[in-house]
């Protein structure tokens, strides 16, 4: 009995220890790749452009079809089911505020920061944690370049700026599709849901989703880069990290979002 | 007094200089010890083929003396840098000076295997396209690769994986290349040709090459002299054909492909099949 407490104080000790191992290795990460991102030019060793704008097509351009596929399928289950339950009130005419409300609040940052750890941080995590077995990172490290400045570095940036322009995509898609459902089940025109929108929009809602997407951004990138660095053995190893940095990144997003809500509206 | 100073300056012109020095090296990896007081000079210009069975540490030992592993304890100075108190600009200037061929080849798979051997070149120099363009064209003739600059890693064979990995380590000029089983995995044909390869690049280029691989007769082959790792430590160090003549019974072992006899106490062997259960008394 004794032997198998020590066992499972042995383990849940060693796992919070690897806990805090990853967030510390996550942080500086983080920070080596401010300093090659706004010094590296300093040391003779910028980032490379072309290696941000590679970043920027595979995590942003590429992502548009099925983000807009989403957001639009959003847009047009928040309207169904506001009219649903306010038609019990017989307010289903107030349905454009809540829309317009949770879309660009909620839903768009949520929905394609989730979307994006699924795509692009799985294959951060699977490229690096390639890379990392055929030792191309070593071969990075003994050619002399940095594999934070080379790799890290072009990724982050890449994300912290198509996340929210994604996400801005997502809001206009969202708010397109529930407007042409509204105006078919209102019958209120097209202009009438627009002119609504605007009026019941301010600048803070739009921006309180677009700061999110810059964590979501930095946790996604982070939480696929610490994973695909912690790889061991082969293909397996690829796979069992790809999986851990969806999971992860996904859970951090929502719990993120949670706080983030909660502070910014108390 | 004269005579003699002179013949003391004499000495110290003639005598090699150790590119990499190796003391008391010792690595742990968790609990496990993987090298135990390793002591080792590399001279400039010569061949040194690192040897020794699964296990041996060699691996290790390489990753070590290519400022990869920080030691538990113990120095590692490459060209007179200790690895384990290198400042960051100064490990980019050793770095500067070093060429690895991994042995998977260790090629980028994103890009193709002349903007593999430019990498180098575009990142830690500021040389114009062209310039680099004919360096790459160069290396890729040496390692007998010419016109394939523009294929893929994934549309190469093995051993052209190999010496492709070979003209992007040797790019900037190396005072020191290593190599980590240059021959493994490649039929006895391709082999030879690398090692031939070896030779030339150490003719041509004058550098230090440090070879770990396991295939003897590559390694009679190329090297000056061979160290025999067993178990974490150094068996011997010496040129091939003293390897060849040693009485040490170990080395000759390795050598000849003998397996050792292990004599086993029948307690032990019987604790170790049945582990904790014995302990416990369920044998019964």
């Amino acid at each position: 009995m004794i032997t198998k407490l020590t066992a499972f104080s042995d383990r849940v000790g060693r796992t919070t220890l690897a806990m805090v191992e990853e967030v510390g290795h996550g942080a500086l990460l983080f920070m080596e790749s401010l300093y090659w991102l706004f010094g590296g030019w300093r040391r003779g060793q910028p980032v490379r452009i072309d290696s941000i704008f590679v970043q920027m097509i595979e995590v942003g351009v590429r992502a548009i079809p099925i983000v807009t596929v989403l957001a639009g399928t959003i847009g047009v289950m928040l309207a169904i089911q506001g009219i649903y339950t306010l038609r019990t009130f017989g307010a289903e005419s107030r349905v454009v505020v809540g829309i317009a409300l949770s879309v660009t609040r909620e839903f768009s940052a949520l929905i394609t920061g989730i979307l994006i750890a699924g795509r692009s941080g799985s294959a951060l995590a699977a490229r690096l944690s390639t890379m990392k077995i055929n030792q191309e990172v070593d071969a990075l490290r003994v050619i002399g370049i940095n594999p934070v400045r080379f790799l890290v570095a072009p990724a982050l940036l890449a994300m912290m700026v198509m996340l929210p322009m994604l996400t801005i995509w997502s809001d206009m898609v969202a708010l397109f599709a529930a407007g042409i459902y509204v105006s078919l089940d209102l019958g209120i025109s097209m202009a009438a849901y627009i002119d609504q929108t605007i009026d019941v929009l301010k600048v803070d809602d739009v921006l309180h989703g677009l700061q999110k997407t810059f964590i979501f951004a930095i946790l996604i990138t982070l939480v696929g880069v610490v994973s695909g660095n912690s790889v061991t053995g082969g293909a397996e190893g690829v796979g069992r990290v790809t999986t851990r940095s969806v999971v992860v990144s996904i859970t951090l997003i929502v719990i993120a979002d949670m706080l983030f809500a909660f502070l910014t509206t108390r | 007094m004269a005579k003699a100073r002179q013949t003391k300056d004499t000495a110290q012109q003639t005598a090699p200089k150790v590119a990499i020095e190796v003391r008391d090296l010792v690595t742990h990896y968790g609990d496990r010890m993987i090298l135990n007081g390793v002591n080792l000079d590399i001279y400039e210009g010569e061949i040194m083929v690192i040897m020794g069975g699964s296990g041996s540490g060699k691996s290790t030992f390489l990753r070590h003396i290519m400022a990869l592993e920080i030691p538990t304890s113990g120095h590692v100075h490459i060209f007179g840098k200790d690895i384990a108190t290198i400042t960051s600009d100064e490990i980019f200037e050793v770095r500067k000076k070093m060429g690895v061929a991994f042995q998977g080849g260790a090629l980028f798979t994103s890009m193709s295997v002349g903007e593999n051997i430019k990498l180098p070149l575009r990142e830690l120099t500021n040389l114009d396209e062209m310039t680099m363009q004919i360096m790459a064209r160069l290396k890729l003739e040496v390692v007998d690769l010419a016109g394939f600059e523009d294929l893929m890693p994934s549309e190469l064979s093995g051993g052209m994986i190999k010496r492709a990995a070979m003209a992007r380590a040797v790019i900037m000029d190396p005072k020191v290349l290593f190599c980590d089983e240059p021959s493994a995995g490649l039929d006895p044909v391709v082999s030879s040709q690398l090692d031939q390869l070896i030779l030339r690049l150490r003719e041509a280029m004058g550098m230090t090459i440090i070879v770990v691989t396991h295939e003897l007769d590559s390694a009679f082959t190329i090297a000056d002299r061979i160290t025999m790792l067993d178990k974490g430590r150094i068996l011997m160090v010496d040129t091939p054909d003293a390897l060849k003549n040693s009485d040490n019974e170990r080395v000759q072992n390795l050598l000849n492909r003998r397996t050792e006899d292990v004599i086993l106490d029948p307690d032990e062997y019987m604790q170790r099949l049945t582990g904790e259960a014995l302990d416990r008394g369920e044998h019964r």
